[in-house]
């Protein structure tokens, strides 16, 4: 116990570095972009004089050198004030806040979904290798997995609003429905949220399925395998006590690492479906060259990657006895 | 619009108001009440607050959250709004505006001529749209619901400028300190519109619900406004035809086509004459190669404007003819037309001493596009071969993002470039930054980017600018529109004039000069 509390710690400290790391890094390469925010918000405003585009720059700290901005972003960041949104004229944080919900639910139904289905279809491919079941989940996974995400969400959005109109294809509510009951408002998320969940499960879908049947293939020819059925065991109890457990490991691993690669697929998805999540903000913040909000953004999808490893990691220790003691 | 004379103009009483936006007041007051009206927008709001931030995004909101003194009737003719009753001064350099005493903010403030003051001179001092209240002097408060507007000098748009979407009532017991571009406040404002926010959520939705106090009795129909926020017009449309929202605005081309073929929808064509959205091709006269008006000229003759409209915006499009859009008053259609004429193109190069070289070419033109716009782009790309026909080699130049098409138009660094600029209801407001040469400013986009200098020009719209007779106003312009559509120092393409739907459910959906930008007040929702 008190092991792993260390290693927590430890990789907690590594994270806090990493996440600064990533800030400046980010800082920097925002800024290197072409592009004047000032002019973004004077053309918003239906443009602007000499005059008014001084104060602009003044307003928003834009006429300082780069590297006081910086230290100034960081001082303030590290006490929780990510600055005020050129676009929306809010606190970041305020923004964020408010997105990172919307953006957890859809990224965390996603891999959900897609473990727990792609797993399942991955076992039951595995114990009949060759059969016409086998084949089938082979081809959903190629073809699942050569879909681009934002052509799958397409699609779905054109059967769903045009062919088939039964699920909503945009939003997160039904603003209608806008002041109903908690149960109510939570039926119409879960709605609202199949679409985006499933474009963006399917693809990662098709590789738990063909990683999980690789995974038990290996392990089902294994001799503890071969042990266990001698010993008279049930399939059943084989394939999912013995054989899975073992084979969940590269599935944990690849969900951690993966992590990171969701988040960006919900960049598109979001878009898509104009989910209100980091992605559709973090969307907005790049066409309307909004550094604080972008920067936000990226910090916290940074911060939520960091975590999904950690989780993984600890994860290793649950599944794997023979790690708790490291 | 309207002709101010030194008579007095006294408003006909605002009970009466409400009959002249769509029904008559005896069926306004039978008419359904209640329901819950959603609006479809791909605009994306920064806030609320339209004394200091123009464009629908921020305007269509605000319209229904503020009260403005007056309103305008699809006549273009100002109505009696906050103020019940308004006179001109008999020189013209002042306005007093009669208050009503029962309006209120949301809440429960009383609307004073303070705000009123406080109002006008935020929107003079911090509104991108300087010349609006440019001439404004001074506001002056006789008494708690009287406000005297004095002027420079006189100012015939002063009226329009005071309609719903261009002059909001802000309180000034909320706004008053600070800067009012970042006020916080701004996002969560208090008016004494129609309707009350409720939730504001950038990037999803607005929420708005009916205000029990307003002061038009038995307004607003509807229990809730919601505009809902969707990420490009086709996905807008999808949604219209869906049934997930009743009102599609600011429609073009292929997706108002498919918004017409809902069943019972009421499309709008034409909607907000007073926006006045041109397209153009505007050249920097600063460039040799397009110094010689006839150059200028051949180009215009060479682009087929039928074919763009039809073809490029199936139809729903009209081509245009000079810097003042058709739904003005002021517009003027004795102009050259430039009707597609390569022929004459031909002739007009030649003259300017342009012939082709070996490879045919005549000379090379750039030209840029704002990105972003899709039917702004369509043009862009199709003028190279329609320009080609003539011996013009063009070379499309794409801009990653808004800044940097900016910063080429505004800092003079681009050859040409399409662009859309809108009139804004009055010319004075609109149309003379584009032509004035005082307003060459570089870096300033939407100024005189083009660097057009007539002395003539200056001169008519200066007169223009002060001219309160309608008639003598109108002439003047008449007479700007020939000048400029001849000297050419842009090739005007067309009308980008969109249509609205509304769904079979809407009541009454609005028909006046601006639209969905004004108050929604009398709009209703059928039961059935």
């Amino acid at each position: 116990m008190q092991r792993t509390l260390v290693t927590v710690l430890r990789r907690l400290a590594l994270a806090v570095g990493l996440v600064l790391a990533v800030l400046a890094v980010n800082f920097t390469l925002i800024h290197a972009a072409p592009g004047d925010p000032a002019l973004v918000i004077a053309g918003e405003m239906g443009g602007a004089d000499e005059a008014t585009m001084a104060t602009i720059r003044k307003t928003y700290g834009l006429d300082r050198p780069l590297h006081e901005q910086f230290f100034t972003y960081l001082g303030k960041s590290v006490r929780g004030d990510l600055g005020t949104s050129y676009t929306y004229n809010r606190p970041v944080i305020d923004l964020i806040l408010g997105r990172l919900g919307p953006t957890v639910l859809l990224v965390l139904t996603a891999l959900l979904c897609a473990i727990v289905i792609g797993t399942g279809l991955g076992v039951l491919a595995s114990r009949r290798p060759d059969s016409f079941g086998s084949g089938v989940v082979t081809v959903f996974s190629l073809v699942g997995y050569a879909m681009p995400v934002f052509w799958t969400g397409i699609l779905l959005v054109i059967l769903f609003g045009k062919v088939w109109p039964v699920m909503p294809i945009a939003g997160m509510r039904d603003v209608r429905a806008f002041g109903a009951g908690p149960w109510q408002a939570a039926l119409d998320v879960a709605h609202h949220l199949v679409l985006p969940a499933a474009t963006l499960a399917i693809v990662y879908l098709a590789q738990y399925s063909r990683l999980s049947r690789a995974s038990m293939l290996e392990v089902l020819g294994s001799d503890y395998i071969r042990t266990a059925r001698a010993k008279g065991l049930s399939d059943a109890v084989v394939t999912f006590k013995h054989a899975l457990r073992n084979a969940l490991m590269p599935i944990v691993t690849i969900a951690g690492l993966q992590f990171g690669n969701l988040i960006s697929g919900a960049v598109l998805v979001e878009t898509v479906f104009s989910w209100p999540g980091l992605g559709t903000l973090a969307l907005d913040a790049i066409l309307g060259r909004d550094y604080p909000t972008l920067l936000g953004v990226l910090t916290f999808s940074a911060i939520l990657v960091i975590v999904a490893n950690l989780i993984t990691d600890l994860s290793y220790r649950w599944i794997d006895p023979r790690l708790r003691g490291r | 619009m309207t002709t101010l004379t030194r008579r007095r103009l006294l408003g006909a009483g605002a009970a009466a108001t409400a009959g002249l936006f769509g029904l008559p007041l005896e069926a306004l007051a039978q008419a359904a009440r209640g329901g819950v009206l959603v609006i479809g927008t791909t605009q994306k709001p920064r806030h609320l607050n339209s004394a200091v931030q123009s464009g629908i995004a921020t305007m269509a909101p605000a319209a229904q959250l503020f009260a403005s003194p007056l309103r305008m009737d699809a006549q273009w003719k100002p109505q009696p709004y906050l103020a019940e009753r308004w006179e001109l001064s008999p020189d013209n350099r002042s306005v007093t505006l009669f208050l009503r005493k029962d309006a209120v903010f949301h809440d429960g403030r009383p609307v004073t001529a303070e705000d009123v003051k406080f109002s006008l001179e935020a929107i003079r001092d911090n509104h991108p749209f300087t010349s609006m209240y440019g001439p404004l002097n001074a506001v002056t408060i006789p008494d708690r619901h009287t406000a005297v507007v004095r002027l420079a000098e006189p100012h015939p748009a002063l009226l329009l400028a005071m309609s719903t979407s261009l002059t909001p009532i802000i309180p000034a017991h909320v706004f008053a300190g600070g800067d009012l571009k970042v006020h916080p406040r701004n996002a969560s404002p208090v008016g004494s519109g129609p309707f009350k926010l409720v939730e504001f959520k950038p990037g999803e939705h607005l929420v708005l619900e009916r205000f029990d106090r307003f002061f038009l009795k038995n307004l607003p129909r509807l229990d809730r406004l919601i505009f809902k926020e969707y990420k490009d017009p086709g996905s807008l449309v999808l949604a219209f035809e869906a049934g997930e929202i009743d009102a599609a605005p600011q429609l073009t081309g292929l997706e108002l086509a498919r918004a017409r073929r809902v069943a019972g929808a009421q499309v709008i064509d034409k909607a907000a004459p007073a926006v006045g959205p041109l397209v153009w091709l505007a050249f920097n006269l600063k460039n040799p190669k397009l110094t010689d008006k006839r150059v200028r000229q051949a180009i215009s003759f060479a682009i087929d404007r039928e074919f763009v409209v039809k073809g490029l915006a199936g139809g729903t499009v009209q081509r245009s003819t000079g810097p003042i859009a058709s739904g003005s008053p002021f517009y003027s259609a004795e102009v050259e037309r430039y009707d597609h004429n390569p022929g004459k193109a031909l002739q007009l190069l030649d003259a300017a001493g342009l012939k082709p070289g070996a490879d045919g070419n005549r000379f090379t033109l750039e030209i840029d596009c704002p990105p972003g716009f899709a039917a702004l782009t369509a043009i862009q790309e199709y003028l190279r071969p329609a320009l080609a026909k003539v011996g013009i080699a063009v070379t499309v130049r794409n801009s990653p993002d808004f800044p940097t098409w900016a910063r080429r138009v505004a800092g003079q660094q681009f050859e040409a470039t399409m662009d859309g600029v809108w009139n804004w209801g009055d010319p004075v407001i609109g149309v003379h930054r584009t032509w004035l040469s005082s307003n060459i400013r570089p870096g300033v986009i939407w100024s005189n980017t083009q660097s057009y200098s007539s002395p003539k020009v200056d001169e008519l719209l200066a007169a223009a600018a002060r001219e309160m007779n309608l008639a003598r106003r109108t002439a003047l312009y008449k007479e700007f529109q020939k000048i400029v559509v001849d000297d050419c120092p842009v090739a005007f393409v067309i009308e980008s004039t969109w249509g609205e739907a509304w769904g079979r459910k809407v009541d009454n959906p609005p028909r006046g000069i601006w639209g969905n930008i004004d108050s929604l007040a009398e709009v209703g929702m059928r039961k059935a």
